[in-house]
């Protein structure tokens, strides 16, 4: 299944307004990549070379710090976001089992995203929520205590 | 906008902490709302106790939110103050148990026992000892809060609580009476050390960042905490943000920079908020800005927040990071004091480095230097976290033991497992056995003990963890964050991984320990930074310390603790077995059958080797 790149008329609008704000700033880039996945939700080429253009760096230094940074994605992603922490805390309390058990039940990989486009499944580094460890965040609510099998009730409260 | 003087710090502290005391209220309800306490529930608390009061007719009620009041486990927990009773700590709290107190400690004026944690502070202990005294608490007694002074004590989103702690009197005594050289002679003399891991003395590096006269210098604060199961700054910046914002100003000040940054993780929206907030109502007194304190001084703070990349924490990366590029280390010299930011001179300290600064300022460096060990001077914050029965943020003197940390304050280890190692320093630091418990945390004991202080992560790990796995598990950390500048680390690491990868699945070979050591050892001393100087570091104190498990992972074909699950055989134990029925219900892939009085069986073609029937066994029959 091939992705239809859909930034609509208005996301492209607020996009240069972004860019039309940062411009001429020192070390603009970063701010300008996050304000813009937040508007179309990740960052096709398209968008990359929009930026690109609008802040006179070149494509491929766009691509770079796109590629570097974990928060960018270059895919669309689901509805809610889900994110197993796998942070040494969560991980010596069994968050390998909770991402195996959400990998199955939903039917994706990590990074990825399910075929209803409801749901995308990530893993992080360690949320700073340590001392609840095991931890999950589906669309910034974090779950404190995650039992591994009743993750997936978890993520299937959200609609 | 009100331009505040030196002198109006002291009224402002004083009018601060009157309206409990004149009556205006009948009571003070701290909710203490960390990203732990929210996460606990204490938002869903606040809207009901919100509730209660609108259907009681009762608006005398001051309503803070503070910040974490250090030990997460037991959240969500309030603190209320009423004036004839003594502060009162209630933890593990539910819908049930805070409109129990709300309508008798608050409207009836009675202490509820069996609910609280602990008197706060100054008041006895209750006849029932139900409620000691929060400071007779193991997980508190043995703490020494400097840097952390003000956690969970001040609403975080109102300046005058923080002034009402003494907040800016540390830069108003700077700023009047120290002249910059006094002010680095001072952090000098108290032997502070950088926080964020390496330990490079603080007054040097200021005195560094002073000597280089090219404008205009910068001052950052790395708030980057990538190590996983630290915490130590999300929790600093969410309880006291002023602190660190103090500290900062002070090191303007001392160098001669006029401009700071705070980078903070993407991943501490909460923080970042509130730094937003402290920031904007600091700027609105004048203590941010032009002419600060009418001194003359100027100087301003931006928060930048990362873009999730683990070596962004090395100063180098975060500063090319700052400008908008890759994080990528670059070789030292020149050090940031000399080129740093922009290729300007800038002064880059940890999180709490900073927020240890105002006190430095306002009791002296002598007073600094009073407790630590020769080395190490202070205290030193770790997030206690993992298998211990008290887990949150500690702070002690430096020299304390670690078994103090994990047996005091920690409580020990629950559900009746053992104690098998205290991972501390993260990705870049080790697992001690239980032989090195009395080690005394500072920075050259643990560096002889093969460890590292990092930041201040303490991850305490019971007998079914798997060293073994552990290694592997911040190896794939490692290569996962390795930026790839440098061969050693994005190559080696990758090779690293490979080989226990294949110890864990069963397929090691017997000279697999040597390569990893010899490997290890070649990419410590070829890395270009920090990061990868010590990524082998946690592969290498296993083996070290728990070489046997690597032997039974490799010889044997079996894994000790039972994690590794290629190498389970996952069969019931019939002798072991009481034939309770609980392994069948956790199978997610009914592999298992069980009859009542008889052992359980499980069915290898259906098994997907999931361990869950492992976690819910409770008498260790399955292997």
């Amino acid at each position: 299944m091939r992705w239809v790149e859909s930034v609509t008329k208005e996301e492209w609008e607020k996009i240069d307004q972004v860019i039309a704000k940062y411009q001429g700033r020192h070390g603009a880039l970063i701010p300008v990549l996050k304000e813009t996945q937040e508007i179309c939700g990740y960052l096709p080429k398209n968008v990359q070379r929009r930026i690109a253009e609008g802040l006179r760096l070149s494509a491929s230094q766009i691509y770079g710090v796109v590629s570097f940074y974990a928060f960018f994605t270059t895919i669309p992603r689901g509805k809610h976001i889900v994110r197993v922490c796998l942070g040494t805390a969560c991980y010596v309390k069994g968050s390998k089992q909770i991402l195996d058990n959400l990998q199955r039940e939903l039917g994706v990989e990590v990074g990825g995203i399910t075929r209803d486009r409801k749901y995308s499944l990530e893993a992080v580094r360690c949320l700073g929520c340590c001392s609840l460890a095991p931890a999950i965040v589906v669309d910034g609510d974090t779950h404190a205590l995650v039992d591994p099998s009743e993750a997936i009730r978890i993520v299937r409260s959200y609609e | 906008m009100q331009m505040l003087k030196c002198e109006d710090l002291q009224g402002i502290k004083e009018r601060a902490t009157l309206p409990l005391q004149k009556g205006r209220y009948r009571a003070k309800i701290n909710f203490h709302m960390g990203t732990c306490g929210i996460a606990a529930g204490a938002k869903k608390l606040n809207a009901l106790v919100l509730q209660k009061m609108e259907e009681n007719g009762i608006q005398d009620i001051q309503i803070i939110h503070s910040g974490c009041a250090g030990l997460c486990s037991r959240e969500p927990m309030v603190t209320i103050e009423s004036p004839g009773l003594p502060s009162v700590k209630y933890c593990d709290l539910n819908e049930k148990k805070i409109e129990e107190i709300f309508d008798r400690h608050i409207l009836n004026g009675e202490l509820i026992g069996s609910y609280a944690l602990a008197i706060d502070d100054g008041g006895e202990a209750l006849p029932s000892d139900e409620a000691p005294r929060l400071q007779d608490i193991p997980f508190f007694k043995h703490q020494v809060l400097w840097a952390l002074r003000n956690r969970g004590l001040i609403d975080t989103e109102d300046i005058d609580d923080s002034i009402a702690r003494e907040a800016y009197f540390g830069l108003a005594k700077a700023l009047t009476s120290m002249t910059p050289e006094v002010v680095i002679e001072e952090v000098k003399t108290s032997g502070l050390r950088g926080r964020g891991g390496a330990g490079f003395p603080t007054g040097s590096k200021w005195e560094e960042g002073r000597r280089y006269s090219s404008f205009p210098k910068y001052v950052i604060c790395n708030g980057d905490e990538g190590d996983p199961g630290a915490f130590m700054d999300r929790s600093l910046l969410e309880s006291d943000p002023h602190a660190v914002l103090e500290g900062m100003i002070i090191c303007g000040y001392a160098i001669d920079a006029h401009q700071g940054y705070v980078y903070v993780r993407a991943e501490y929206p909460l923080a970042i908020q509130r730094l937003n907030i402290a920031i904007e109502k600091a700027r609105n007194y004048g203590l941010l800005g032009k002419n600060i304190l009418e001194s003359g001084f100027d100087f301003d703070i931006g928060i930048y927040p990362g873009a999730g990349a683990f070596v962004c924490g090395e100063s180098t990366a975060l500063m090319y990071s700052l400008e908008g590029k890759r994080g990528m280390p670059r070789i030292k010299p020149p050090r940031s004091t000399e080129a740093g930011l922009w290729g300007q001179p800038t002064v880059l300290n940890n999180v709490e480095t900073f927020a240890n600064i105002p006190a430095i300022i306002r009791n002296g460096g002598k007073w600094f230097a009073s407790i630590g060990t020769k080395g190490s001077k202070g205290t030193k914050v770790f997030a206690l976290v993992g298998t211990v029965k008290n887990v949150g943020l500690v702070e002690v003197p430096m020299g304390t033991t670690l078994r103090t940390i994990v047996d005091d304050i920690g409580g020990g280890i629950p559900d009746k497992k053992e104690f098998k190692a205290v991972q501390i320093g993260g990705p870049s630091g080790a697992c001690l056995p239980v032989s090195l418990l009395d080690t005394e945390v500072d920075f050259d004991s643990l560096d002889e003990a093969g460890a590292m202080m990092g930041s201040g992560g303490l991850v305490v790990m019971n007998d079914s963890t798997c060293m073994v796995d552990t290694a592997r598990f911040f190896t794939d950390f490692s290569v996962d964050e390795s930026c790839g500048k440098c061969v050693p680390c994005r190559v080696g690491m990758k090779v690293m991984l490979n080989i226990l990868n294949r110890i864990v699945t069963g397929k090691g070979e017997k000279e697999d320990i040597g390569r990893l050591e010899r490997l290890g050892q070649h990419i410590k001393e070829t890395s270009h930074c920090g990061l990868g100087k010590t990524a082998p570091n946690p592969v290498l104190s296993t083996i070290r310390y728990f070489r046997n498990e690597y032997e039974a992972h490799i010889q044997d074909k079996r894994c000790p603790a039972l994690v590794c699950a290629d190498l389970i055989q996952f069969r019931v134990d019939a002798e072991k077995c009481k034939e309770c029925g609980l392994c069948k219900k956790a199978c997610p892939t009914d592999a298992i059958t069980w009859e009542k009085k008889t052992p359980a069986t499980i069915h290898l073609e259906k098994c997907i080797r999931c361990r869950s029937c492992i976690q819910a066994c409770k008498f260790s029959a399955i292997e």
